[in-house]
């Protein structure tokens, strides 16, 4: 075999590794983020015999994993993975947790020592299964090579059906060199994964039942309507509209319902906007759609809330009655349910009670009037809010995709970026992991060749994955890396600040590099503005250029991210950036022990 | 939810699940990982053409924690089917101990009369030693291991609970 096709290779006698390059073929992989090593050389020898994929070099096996995200989380396909045994896999493992956590599609190929050296504690060995089972979906060890075809569909199959993860494949090294016998994708069908997509209708009826006797009903949207495709989006705007209903989001779901729309009211949870929090807090019928209760979003729990019933739609069982019981679980995909409710909705005939939603609506304007995110501009300094408001003025019309790293800068992104559309906002929720940012803009990059990708960055994050520059120039990827540089850890910083008297243990970056002259060593662009007067030109500059940019934005080193529910508050306690209050008294004792 | 103390409850599943490698591992880490509790857990291949194994599973926790597990279990890929006996409320729950007891004189008759009252099986002997072979519910084994205390109890190997719901239907 040299050239993989998809065509009909069932029964075609070929080695492990041949079947790895031809199963990617049949799943319409086209480009895969690896990097070689003893124990996947018979694979990369495959490769090296294809035209059909396109192999990007990382430089650290994490990233491989975050490039396969952003890819996969951008496109609406599979990230592909491959790796080597041992340290490859180790070095995975955070890119995996990270998948596993955001539901985001990712195939993983490790290499594997031999068989027969399996346990003994051989060059690069590692117990790959066992140190990934509790961050994969599922996870495979593959001892026999016509099991390998099965296996290597089998993984496509549950990384993407149902609530979305990463699977990871380990294949030993003579298992690679083995000939056996090729099955194609239609040839599988998997023996138990059958995921639940399609809800009953008594749910549906009683839902928009629900739904309909609300007088201060909200949509709180998360990353399951994006997970769901395009359509489920469509639907959700439709439905939105129909209604009536005000619409807030998680910081997985950004761009499922658009920004510019009025009904939307902007993020919700920690650092939510005032409306969206207040409107959840009080609201008396709340629909969560594809999003999971998570601490970031719920604040205390026993006030979470607490005058509303909950309707819960999610295709994964074990995230219903989690962190919070619900009065309506449905179980199954976004799409499906939300055109099942908007049929049943249209079919009854329903509508909500005018005047009170016309109170509602009052209500959340007021609420919206006290501008949550207002914050004090400055002639003298660039205000890291200012500088992404800039960013996201210059690209308007432009086909964007944004990314992020993790931290105050993330939060920033998150309340001043505005998505219009879904799949363009790529960032680490659920695991929070720094260094995500740039190996996601290289993976999304990929995706999108002609589009613009920027990693809207922290100087501290971005360093965590840094050498992926190397993989920017290498594979042409003019990926823009946007660092708004307050030499802190500033997330860390802030938390600090308010919990910790403000004493600023090891959050300070004492020996930064000069990123412009990084850029360059890499042998990109590098800019660097600290002036707010400069601030336009110098963002037109970094669009302008064909090339990996790194944008070193110099900010406000004080700056807090606000607004801010504290760690044990409820949503109707949150602080303003405006308020002059004791923050340290803002939290208590018992919210100082969360996280 | 932290507002609502809810009453701890044990619960016996049942959890039917491809006889791979590592299943168990998955079903264990699942557990560990989320900070639920196992009492017993017994596993074992119940069909060797379709390569299912059976997991009997008691766990302890508020009504919605077993809910949550239940679910969480369901969730694993190589899991068939989960059944929670206990909430179905058909469970038919049976161990199996042995229970060695060394002792000479009345003790030892008296070991042997409590055997026999509690259908305990002599599966070996030595003048100064008894091994029995019991079956039961949990208590009635607990019961005779506390009752053969005093009496000489050296030791006791226990299977942990297997379970099987009642009338016809199969899981």
């Amino acid at each position: 075999m040299t050239n993989a096709t998809s065509g009909n290779t069932t029964g075609a006698r070929m080695t492990g590794a041949e079947m790895v390059i031809q199963a990617f073929a049949d799943q319409g992989v086209e480009h895969i983020f690896g990097y070689p090593g003893g124990a996947v050389l018979p694979i990369y020898d495959a490769l090296f015999h294809t035209n059909a994929i396109e192999h990007i070099l990382v430089r650290h096996e994490q990233a491989a994993v975050h490039a396969a995200e952003g890819y996969a989380r951008s496109s609406g396909k599979v990230g592909v993975v491959l790796v080597t045994s041992g340290p490859g896999a180790t070095n995975a493992v955070t890119g995996l947790a990270d998948a596993m956590m955001d539901s985001i599609p990712v195939v993983c190929i490790s290499g594997q020592v031999a068989s027969h050296l399996i346990g003994n504690d051989a060059f690069q060995e590692c117990d790959t299964v066992g140190i990934t089972r509790p961050c994969t979906k599922h996870n495979y060890l593959v001892r026999d090579v016509n099991d390998l075809a099965r296996v290597l569909h089998e993984a496509f199959y549950v990384a993407q059906n149902g609530r979305p993860g990463p699977v990871v494949v380990d294949i030993p090294k003579d298992v690679q060199f083995a000939t056996g016998t090729y099955i194609g994708r239609d040839n599988i069908q998997h023996k138990t994964y059958r995921p639940k997509l399609v809800a009953e209708d008594a749910q549906i009826n009683a839902a928009v039942e629900l739904l309909a006797s609300a007088k201060k009903p909200i949509f709180y949207t998360g990353g399951g309507v994006i997970n769901s495709g395009p359509e489920a989006s469509r639907l959700l705007r439709e439905f939105a509209h129909t209604t009536g209903v005000p619409v807030t989001s998680t910081l997985m779901g950004l761009g499922a319902f658009p920004a510019s729309d009025p009904q939307w009211l902007g993020m919700l949870g920690m650092h939510g906007t005032y409306e969206a929090n207040l409107a959840m807090h009080d609201c008396d019928v709340m629909v969560c759609i594809g999003a999971r209760f998570d601490d970031r979003i719920t604040g205390r729990l026993d006030a979470f809330s607490p005058g509303s019933k909950k309707i819960h739609i999610d295709i994964d069982p074990s995230s219903i009655n989690k962190n919070v019981k619900v009065d309506l679980p449905i179980v199954g995909d976004v799409a499906k349910v939300l055109g099942a409710m908007a049929i049943a909705w249209a079919g009854k005939g329903l509508k909500l009670d005018k005047e009170a939603l016309a109170a509602w609506w009052t209500q959340i304007d007021r609420w919206r009037a006290r501008q949550c995110l207002a914050y004090r501009a400055s002639d003298e300094i660039i205000k890291p809010q200012y500088a992404i408001e800039r960013l996201m003025a210059a690209v308007k019309g432009k086909d964007v995709y944004i990314t992020t790293e993790v931290g105050q800068h993330q939060m920033w992104a998150a309340q001043f970026c505005h998505f219009d559309e879904p799949n363009r906002w790529l960032t680490s929720g659920g695991l929070g992991t720094m260094g995500y940012g740039l190996p996601a803009a290289i993976g999304a990059q990929k995706a999108h060749p002609d589009a613009l990708v920027v990693d809207i960055a922290g100087e501290a994050s971005i360093q965590m994955n840094m050498q992926e520059m190397s993989t920017a120039m290498q594979f042409n990827l003019p990926v823009k890396v946007f660092i708004l540089n307050n030499k802190y850890m500033g997330m860390v910083r802030q938390w600090q600040e308010l919990l910790h008297g403000g004493r600023y243990s090891h959050s300070y970056s004492e020996a930064l590099p000069d990123f412009v002259k990084l850029a360059e060593a890499y042998g990109g662009v590098g800019i660097r503005c600290d002036k707010p007067a400069d601030l336009d030109a110098a963002i037109a500059e970094m669009i302008s250029i064909k090339r990996p940019v790194i944008f070193d934005c110099v900010v406000d080193q004080q700056e807090n991210c606000f607004p801010m529910i504290p760690s044990g508050r409820a949503h109707n306690e949150m602080i303003l950036g405006d308020m002059a209050v004791d923050l340290d008294a803002a939290i208590t004792d018992e919210g100082k022990m969360l996280v | 939810m932290t507002s609502s103390p809810e009453p701890i409850e044990r619960h016996t599943l049942s959890v039917l699940v491809d006889n791979e490698p590592g299943v168990l591992a998955r079903v264990i880490g699942l557990f560990s990982g989320r900070g639920y509790n196992i009492d017993s857990l017994t596993v074992s291949e119940v069909s060797q053409e379709s390569h299912l194994s059976r997991i009997t599973i008691v766990t302890t926790g508020t009504p919605m924690v077993i809910v949550q597990i239940r679910n969480q279990l369901d969730r694993l890929v190589p899991v068939h089917r989960v059944e929670d006996l206990t909430t179905e409320g058909i469970g038919l729950e049976r161990e199996l101990a042995m229970v060695k007891v060394r002792g000479t004189g009345e003790a030892r008759s008296e070991a042997l009369r409590l055997a026999e009252a509690f259908r305990a099986r002599v599966i070996d002997a030595t003048r100064e030693s008894f091994v029995f072979e019991i079956t039961g519910k949990t208590d009635k084994i607990d019961q005779f291991a506390y009752l053969m205390e005093p009496l000489g109890l050296v030791e006791v190997a226990r299977t942990g609970v297997v379970a099987i719901s009642r009338g016809p239907q199969a899981l």
